[in-house]
């Protein structure tokens, strides 16, 4: 575990990302846009006048609705940008030969890799936790809600994240690895939604595995499942069962992350006995 | 401490390397010679485990790059031939970087770096960023990071290459204060006066072939054996020519009568050089000068490779 602390690929990567303005410019403009739409937000509900200038539970939950799927949608776009060049980019800035000729481990690599790249993201998520404390100043939603959102969060980018750094190993140009990784977090948002209500049309009423396990692994319907907890009532409407979205996203997330963490220690390194 | 035997390194129907077959004892600096794409890179990347041989094997200190490359790993400090570095460090935490890379603990890693640093005339650099340095530098600095595992063995591919002739000699010296370190030094050039005087044998390698190996001493020794010396005369060269021809260890003599030249191979000793030499001194030739011409290390190095010293 202690190597795991101290692992030189995680310290060198935090260096440069803090280091450069950028990293701090995009919290910013991020942090300036969410304050920008709470404030916007509050402004038109307290307008009437009706309300005397306080939000009421329900605009309260509203808001934190709109500002967690704003989140979710950074989370799913800013997670590919981060690391679908983890490992492509060494390898075009001719710095992948050294960094592989050391005596640190293909793990050790891939998951410093990794981890810096969830380590900035959680800072992002953490920074914006202030804002979300607007929400409960007014009351209507419960810390553990929040926490529980931000696991699935976290769960979520470091199962993308595995993507990245899976097709940044396997492929060479940064600039394709990047279009392979948006593409998957397409796949999970929109080709699921798809082949959901596609299998939901097949079995004609009746339940349907194939449909309620492409919903489940959806974010969008997770983070709507977590935030209205009544919503699995509509995916039991369209699929005749009740399996918990929760485990099931649990375990496809973590199963995603292991195998794309496999793959990309087992390809980093040529296998030398190959032969070919 | 490195050994290949038979490696052979093929994309599709183009062989890179054809069984070659190369020992480099410990201690030992062995000098590749070859034109770009002769295969120098080749051997070096696999020899460094980045690149998987076709056939064959290769052996750094008695570990196989095929069965235990992490082994190898440890025992080596590589340098490609191109490399990239991390804009945005310190060269000191460049340096640092690559020490944990080695599982170097944090707490021996200042006085390393700064006896590194301090090895490749870099010291005043050391909280400068990487970015702002010099190519020459950066060269050295990728040096300095090949030697921060303390490795037996260095495989430096064109240490010195893409650099000015000041740049050049502070390499030079580098290289003569890792082989007094008694590391075993692979190093590739395309320019063989470069390697001849920091490398104790030197190999050429031609389309992925060794076609030649020789010890430098030898190579020296075979400059000095064959003098080509020169006489410059105000009588006629015919009389001149025929004087050489009588006396022993003169061969190849050839003569210019415009310029009142004649030339010839002399393959005595210095004694006998002098003797000669003071004999046509005091003969009515007429002899204006004599001048000794130096042998070209490359001239000699390529008669050999003609010559059939392929092993």
């Amino acid at each position: 575990m202690k190597a795991d602390l101290s692992n030189p690929v995680l310290m060198k990567e935090i260096k440069l990302r803090f280091r450069s303005p950028k990293s701090f410019v995009g919290i910013l403009f991020y942090l300036a846009a969410m304050s920008l739409f709470v404030i916007g937000f509050m402004y038109i509900m307290t307008q009437d006048g009706s309300s005397g200038g306080y939000l009421d539970p329900a605009q309260s939950y509203m808001l934190f609705t709109m500002l967690t799927f704003i989140q979710l949608v950074l989370v799913l776009f800013i997670t590919p940008g981060l690391t679908a060049g983890a490992i492509s980019s060494e390898r075009e800035k001719q710095t992948l030969n050294m960094l592989l000729t050391t005596s640190q481990s293909s793990f050790q690599i891939i998951i410093g890799k990794l981890l810096s790249s969830i380590a900035f993201l959680v800072l992002m998520l953490a920074s914006s936790l202030p804002l979300y404390s607007i929400v409960f100043l007014y009351g209507g939603v419960s810390p553990k809600q929040l926490l529980l959102l931000m696991f699935y969060f976290l769960l979520t980018t470091v199962a993308i994240g595995s993507l990245g750094v899976m097709f940044s190993t396997l492929i060479r140009k940064t600039i394709v690895s990047m279009i392979a990784t948006y593409g998957s977090v397409l796949a999970l948002l929109a080709v699921t939604g798809f082949l959901s209500v596609f299998f939901a049309s097949l079995s004609q009423g009746g339940t349907s595995p194939g449909a309620h396990l492409f919903a489940a692994i959806n974010p969008a319907v997770l983070t709507a499942s977590l935030l209205a907890p009544d919503s699995g009532d509509f995916l039991h409407g369209m699929t005749g069962l009740r399996w918990p979205i929760w485990l099931i996203y649990l375990l496809v997330y973590l199963i995603v992350t292991a195998v794309a963490v496999f793959v990309s220690v087992k390809s980093l390194r040529v296998n030398m006995a190959s032969g070919k | 401490m490195i050994e290949t035997r038979n490696l052979t390194k093929s994309y599709g129907s183009f062989r890179a390397l054809h069984e070659l077959n190369l020992e480099v004892g410990e201690g030992n600096v062995f000098g590749f010679v070859g034109a770009n794409g002769a295969g120098k890179s080749t051997t070096f990347s696999i020899l460094a485990t980045l690149l998987p041989p076709t056939s064959g094997d290769a052996f750094v200190g008695g570990h196989s790059v095929r069965t235990s490359p992490a082994e190898v790993r440890r025992l080596i400090g590589y340098m490609p031939d191109f490399f990239g570095v991390y804009d945005q460090l310190k060269t000191e935490e460049y340096l640092d970087f690559y020490a944990a890379s080695y599982g170097i603990p944090a707490g021996g890693r200042k006085v390393l770096i700064g006896q590194l640093l301090d090895l490749v005339n870099l010291s005043e650099k050391r909280d400068a960023y990487v970015d702002s340095l010099s190519r020459g530098m950066k060269q050295r600095l990728c040096l300095a990071r090949s030697l921060i595992h303390d490795p037996k063995v260095l495989i430096l591919d064109e240490p010195a290459s893409g650099l000015d002739p000041r740049a050049r000699v502070e390499m030079r010296e580098i290289m003569k204060r890792l082989k007094d370190m008694d590391k075993t030094i692979l190093i590739s050039s395309h320019i063989l006066p470069e390697l001849a005087e920091m490398c104790d044998e030197i190999g050429v390698i031609d389309r992925g072939r060794l076609l030649a190996r020789q010890s430098v001493r030898e190579i020296h020794s075979m400059m000095k054996g064959d003098r080509i010396i020169t006489v410059k005369l105000n009588g006629p060269a015919a009389a001149a020519a025929e004087f050489f021809e009588e006396r022993p260890f003169v061969s190849a003599i050839s003569r210019d009568d415009e310029a009142g030249e004649v030339t010839f191979s002399f393959s005595g000793s210095r004694a006998e050089q002098e003797e000669l030499l003071a004999a046509a001194a005091a003969s009515p030739l007429g002899i204006r000068s004599f001048s000794e011409e130096e042998t070209d290390l490359e001239d000699v190095f390529l008669s050999l490779t003609k010559g059939g010293g392929a092993q």
